[in-house]
């Protein structure tokens, strides 16, 4: 599987050269190193909610329990990067501004976001029949993403925010990065991407053969 | 089962009517049993009880005032509006209800319910929490749009959920835990809105001009959104 290798050298290469070369924001300091791992896990978290939107919109179109298995495998990996995002953020937080948590509109968001993934499994727990909790949870999480663009565009409109910006994108919206920080911060973009892909192929065909057993034992 | 007076008209009347029809079929049953219009009101005068004896004279900013009537109101909210879609699970009437009308004229019909119900409880809980607390209003008409909007956009957003969890095993619990990711945007933009109605005396419409596009977008999102959606949740 050559592709594994080149997964494996891209996070060896993210891990080292994230420590070695300088830190990516001078005004911040080393602390601002927590980028390069940060945003990659708060981008796969969101990459997985989109992926499970889409396997619950296809399942309410076709009816095909794999897409649930797919929207399932998804919103379990997401949950799991999401706390990731989350616990990253908070330690940043804790060295630049001298809290863990201060409802910054974008810890609100990703809060919300780790909000409705609990609500997800809590409702796929508490419903009865495959495809009555498919159909059900399919559902919900359309209606959840629906709420996404009022949290990522319009709520930093009312509420102010701390949240560093210009690393990747100027205040007037031009690209400012530096090459030796792009050099990290794509590499690991595209190799935590690479990794969610992984896991959740293989959480997929866990859940698939899973399914497969217990339809075999009630027939 | 009794399903009371109330004829439901046949399939090839209008969607105006047909949600009417719902409508008036879930008040006259309500009013019935008093079910959801008990307990949405008493949540309602409890909580604000506890906010007036804790914190009501103590002349706090507009801010904390605020939040605290939304979050009685969110509350009082998840303590009834489920019931519409509940009670026709429980009592196993909607299979008939599916039979005599379609799915959109039943989410409407149940929406305009809901939201009647939000109405009746802040037309009660509004002019006590001004007497109970040392609130004061600076613009009554700003208020007054936030609160119908932000009603508008709690009622779309939670009949759907109600819908959802009526499926489902544990149901109580359940619809406060659905609903609060879903209604966070609008409670900030609605918390936001009160606050600028209850504090800013210059030309508060123009300052509170994003809460007021963000409860107007949200309310319009949510119920096409469900609109689409309600038919997978109803249909067995």
């Amino acid at each position: 599987m050559w592709w594994k290798a080149i997964l494996f050298l891209l996070m060896a290469w993210v891990i080292a050269a994230a420590f070695i070369l300088p830190a990516p924001q001078q005004g911040i300091g080393e602390a601002s190193r927590i980028f390069y791992f940060h945003v990659p896990q708060a981008w796969v978290a969101a990459v997985a909610f989109v992926v499970s939107m889409i396997a619950s919109i296809r399942y309410l179109r076709k009816g095909d329990l794999l897409d649930d298995d797919r929207a399932r495998a998804a919103a379990e990996l997401g949950f799991l990067f999401c706390v990731l995002a989350t616990i990253t953020g908070s330690i940043f937080a804790k060295v630049t501004w001298q809290s863990f948590w201060n409802w910054d509109p974008r810890e609100t968001s990703i809060f919300i976001l780790l909000l409705i993934y609990g609500a997800y499994f809590a409702l796929r727990s508490a419903v009865d029949g495959a495809e009555k909790k498919a159909r059900l949870a399919a559902v919900y999480s359309i209606f959840a993403f629906v709420t996404v663009p009022f949290l990522m565009f319009i709520m930093p409109r009312v509420l102010p925010s701390l949240h560093p910006s210009d690393s990747v994108v100027g205040s007037s919206g031009e690209f400012a990065m530096s090459a030796s920080t792009a050099a990290v911060f794509f590499p690991s973009l595209i190799a935590f991407t690479v990794l969610f892909f992984w896991i959740y192929s293989i959480g997929v065909r866990i859940y698939r053969s899973q399914r497969k057993r217990m339809e075999e034992q009630e027939s | 089962m009794k399903r009371g007076s109330t004829v439901l008209p046949t399939s090839s009347s209008g969607l105006a009517t047909k949600s009417l029809a719902v409508l008036r079929k879930d008040i006259l049953s309500e009013f019935r049993t008093r079910y959801a219009i008990n307990a949405i009101l008493l949540f309602g005068v409890t909580t604000l009880t506890v906010v007036s004896f804790s914190v009501g004279q103590l002349g706090l900013p507009a801010d904390v005032y605020a939040a605290l009537f939304w979050i009685i109101i969110f509350f009082s909210a998840m303590s009834g509006l489920a019931q519409v879609f509940v009670k026709e699970e429980e009592s196993r009437t909607a299979i008939v209800l599916r039979l005599t009308s379609d799915p959109t004229a039943i989410y409407l019909g149940k929406l305009v319910f809901n939201f009647l119900l939000l109405a009746l409880l802040e037309l009660v809980i509004t002019p006590l929490f001004f007497v109970l607390t040392d609130a004061r209003m600076a613009n009554v008409g700003l208020f007054l749009i936030v609160l119908l909007v932000g009603s508008l956009g709690l009622a779309g957003a939670s009949t759907l959920i109600a819908a959802i969890i009526s499926k489902a095993s544990i149901k109580g619990a359940l619809f406060a835990v659905l609903s609060f990711p879903i209604l966070l945007p609008l409670l900030i933009g609605a918390i936001a809105g009160t606050r600028k109605a209850l504090g800013v005396t210059e030309s508060p419409f123009s300052a509170a001009a994003p809460e007021l596009q963000l409860l107007i977008s949200y309310a319009v999102v949510m119920i096409t959104a469900s609109l689409l959606l309600f038919e997978f949740v109803w249909e067995e």
